[in-house]
């Protein structure tokens, strides 16, 4: 039996984390609850950060993992936690999927996410490449969460958690990306979860709901 | 310095907008600034002609005959969009349609949006071509929602969604790349990302894994591009947007997103010496290309069917730059060009037959000959040239297309041909209605300001006429860079 360093076992714990958080998540009708767990896997993905930068002694990464900590784990879930309470939206109405259905549909997913990484894992030449497999999977069950679920709430935090897994992606692929990017990248969720926040005002100013149903009249004619 | 006064007028334009774009003369001052922006791009765009591809900004920023060409035709059609709105947002907002606070926030957007457009097209790094296509999503999204109607609403959250999952595959994607260019090119950081130092090592990089990074880039600005079955965003938010969005939408913001497949297919050819990505750009625009002239009959809303003729004539470019080569690279620039200054301009006059009739549904738009003939004679006009009818330019660009069709892929040259001729027949018995019917209005009193719509069909008409040397030097040149078989 191989023997892991520790540093090793705790990034894999992170990425295992990762998956488990997305998960849950995918059962998760409680939008409040969501929310939290989105702080959560947050904050395992600036940890997973800080290990590696520890680690690795690359400069950016601690930024990085800084930027994480700030951004996905205080300032986006306040703001949503925020809306949340001004929209009193805080149920999720029954996926259209039930539970157990997703879950087995998100293991197939998974399955598919690690054949999917095969090739990146053999090229990649980090510590972490094993991690990308998991990654993938996280990118695709926040997908199978945005398909099934009805609610604009909902949909946003598959949205952000999707955007988690595809900076864990780069992380375990490449250590990160350049820091101009990230940068960039931090800015655009910044503004997309500010543009969403002033959207849900005026759907529900209109709809007096935020349930996506009444957006559906825009079907195709006859 | 014309590249830096390029990107920082639109956005101190933005700023300024904020304050005072609610004011009685901001339209002007939004003009303005996009007369500086043209002025700029003119100014860089001469610098390339004359000195050959450049390289600035520490290679963050890349110019050559592919981008600045789009940068040209970007800035023009800002101007002339920027033109147009003046007095048509001014009749918005008479008709109550529109509050100040939300012509500033128009005035504002629409700057940021063409900072977005420009700087996705100028730079050299490709994360931070994916930082501005996502920009220029986030600044449009509040435009399409602008008149707050629950269409509108639905539209932009569609729009918001659909683009925001379709970007996030694109980051992934940019991130495979990434990871490849870190193995050849050593060192990580800012230079494995840089497209001209991954076009030098392009053969090198690891097939598999830029095959998988093709397939995340094509879908995810394939999304923004509108190749179906990825489309269903664009109808929408081209409808319930404001007009001379619509137009920006059409015109510009798909070029931008093809412009980003193209860059990545030159990488991802370079490696693979396959036909995967020629197989699938050629595959997704010819399924575009079918079904969007198969629902271009079903259409009620005058919008809504120039949406759908914009998802058909991106899919003939798509499949363009899938067969490569120079002819058919040369084809689908000149059609990118041409197209973008025919559905503005179509846009343009279907906004102002919209407003003055009050209504979007096409039945009940009839007789604008009688109406405006200025309005009428551009719709038909414009319609005659999307269709692709000679002299028109598009007539030039589909010929070359369809003739290098029946050459290199021959199955595929009768399909085309067939979604053309549907495409012609669903548009043409749509508008001809519209524009010769019965009318009991009155003619109106004094004829729309309609110069941008002319402008830009002259330039069609020209192209379709006779190509500059310098200009077909210049296509060609791209056309070169972009390579294929």
């Amino acid at each position: 039996m191989t023997h892991l360093p520790l540093y090793q076992q705790l990034l894999d714990t992170c990425a295992a984390l990762l998956l488990l958080l997305s998960f849950a998540m995918l059962s998760q009708r409680r939008v409040v609850t969501l929310v939290n767990l989105y702080a959560v896997q947050g904050a395992v993905l600036a940890a997973a950060t800080l290990l590696l930068a520890w680690r690795t002694g690359e400069g950016h990464l601690y930024l990085s993992a800084a930027l994480t900590l700030a951004l996905k784990v205080a300032f986006l879930p306040w703001l949503l936690h925020r809306l949340i309470r001004r929209l009193e939206v805080y149920w999720d109405t029954e996926p259209l999927l039930n539970v157990s259905g997703t879950m087995l549909v998100g293991l197939v997913i998974v399955v598919f996410a690690f054949a999917l990484a095969q090739p990146i894992t053999l090229l990649a030449s980090t510590a972490t490449r094993s991690a990308v497999g998991i990654a993938v999977s996280v990118v695709l069950l926040a997908f199978l969460m945005m398909i099934t679920r009805r609610k604009a709430m909902s949909q946003v935090i598959g949205f952000l958690s999707m955007e988690n897994g595809v900076f864990f992606g780069a992380m375990s692929a490449s250590y990160g990306m350049p820091m101009v990017v990230e940068l960039g990248v931090a800015l655009d969720v910044l503004v997309a979860v500010l543009v969403l926040g002033v959207f849900f005002f005026q759907i529900r100013e209109r709809f007096e709901s935020l349930d996506l149903h009444h957006l559906e009249a825009l079907k195709e004619h006859e | 310095m014309e590249l830096l006064l390029l990107l920082t007028l639109p956005v101190a334009g933005a700023a300024l907008l904020g304050f005072i774009g609610a004011g009685r003369r901001a339209p002007e001052v939004n003009a303005l600034l996009s007369l500086g922006t043209f002025l700029a791009a003119c100014a860089l765009t001469v610098r390339v002609i004359r000195h050959g591809d450049l390289l600035l900004g520490d290679e963050q920023f890349f110019i050559d005959p592919f981008n600045v060409f789009l940068v040209a035709l970007t800035a023009f059609v800002g101007l002339t969009t920027a033109l147009f709105s003046r007095p048509y947002m001014r009749v918005e907002l008479e008709h109550g349609r529109l509050t100040p606070g939300r012509l500033r926030l128009y005035h504002s957007m629409y700057q940021l949006f063409m900072f977005t457009m420009l700087l996705a097209l100028t730079t050299n790094n490709m994360g931070l071509m994916w930082v501005a296509m996502e920009g220029a999503t986030l600044s449009t999204v509040l435009l399409v929602t602008l008149y707050r109607t629950p269409g509108s609403l639905e539209a932009g959250w569609k729009y918001f969604i659909l683009c925001g999952v379709g970007i996030a595959q694109a980051l992934f994607g940019t991130i495979l790349l990434y990871v490849a260019a870190g193995k050849v090119l050593g060192a990580q950081g800012m230079t494995a990302l840089l497209w001209t130092h991954l076009d030098a090592v392009k053969t090198q990089l690891e097939p598999t894994v830029l095959a998988l990074a093709f397939v995340f880039l094509l879908i995810g600005y394939g999304t923004k591009v509108g190749l179906v079955p990825l489309h269903s965003w664009l109808p929408d938010a081209h409808a319930e947007g404001p007009t001379p969005i619509s137009a920006v939408l059409s015109g510009l913001l798909l070029n931008v997103a093809l412009y980003a497949v193209v860059r990545s297919k030159v990488l991802v050819e370079g490696s693979l010496h396959s036909q995967l990505p020629a197989m699938m750009l050629m595959g997704f625009g010819l399924l575009s290309v079918v079904l969007a002239s198969l629902l271009l009959w079903r259409q009620r809303d005058i919008k809504r069917l120039f949406a759908y003729s914009s998802i058909e004539h991106m899919g003939i470019a798509t499949f363009a730059f899938g067969m490569g080569g120079p002819i058919a690279n040369f084809a689908a620039l000149l059609h990118m060009t041409v197209h973008s200054l025919t559905k503005s301009s179509i846009f343009f006059t279907a906004g102002h037959a919209a407003q003055k009739t009050g209504t979007q549904t096409m039945e009940r738009i009839r007789g604008l000959i009688t109406l405006s003939p200025t309005v009428g004679w551009g719709l038909m006009l414009g319609s005659l040239a999307i269709l692709g009818m000679p002299p028109f330019g598009v007539f030039t660009s589909e010929f070359l297309i369809l003739t290098t069709a029946m050459r290199a892929q021959p199955w595929a040259a009768p399909i085309l041909l067939a979604a053309l001729a549907v495409a012609f027949a669903a548009i043409f018995s749509k508008v001809q209605p519209m524009v010769f019917g019965e009318t009991t209005g009155r003619r109106l009193p004094h004829p729309p300001a309609l110069l941008p719509v002319f402008a830009h069909l002259a330039i069609v008409l020209l192209l379709g006429l006779y190509i500059p040397p310098y200009l077909a030097e210049w296509y060609r040149a791209a056309a070169h860079l972009i390579g294929g078989p």
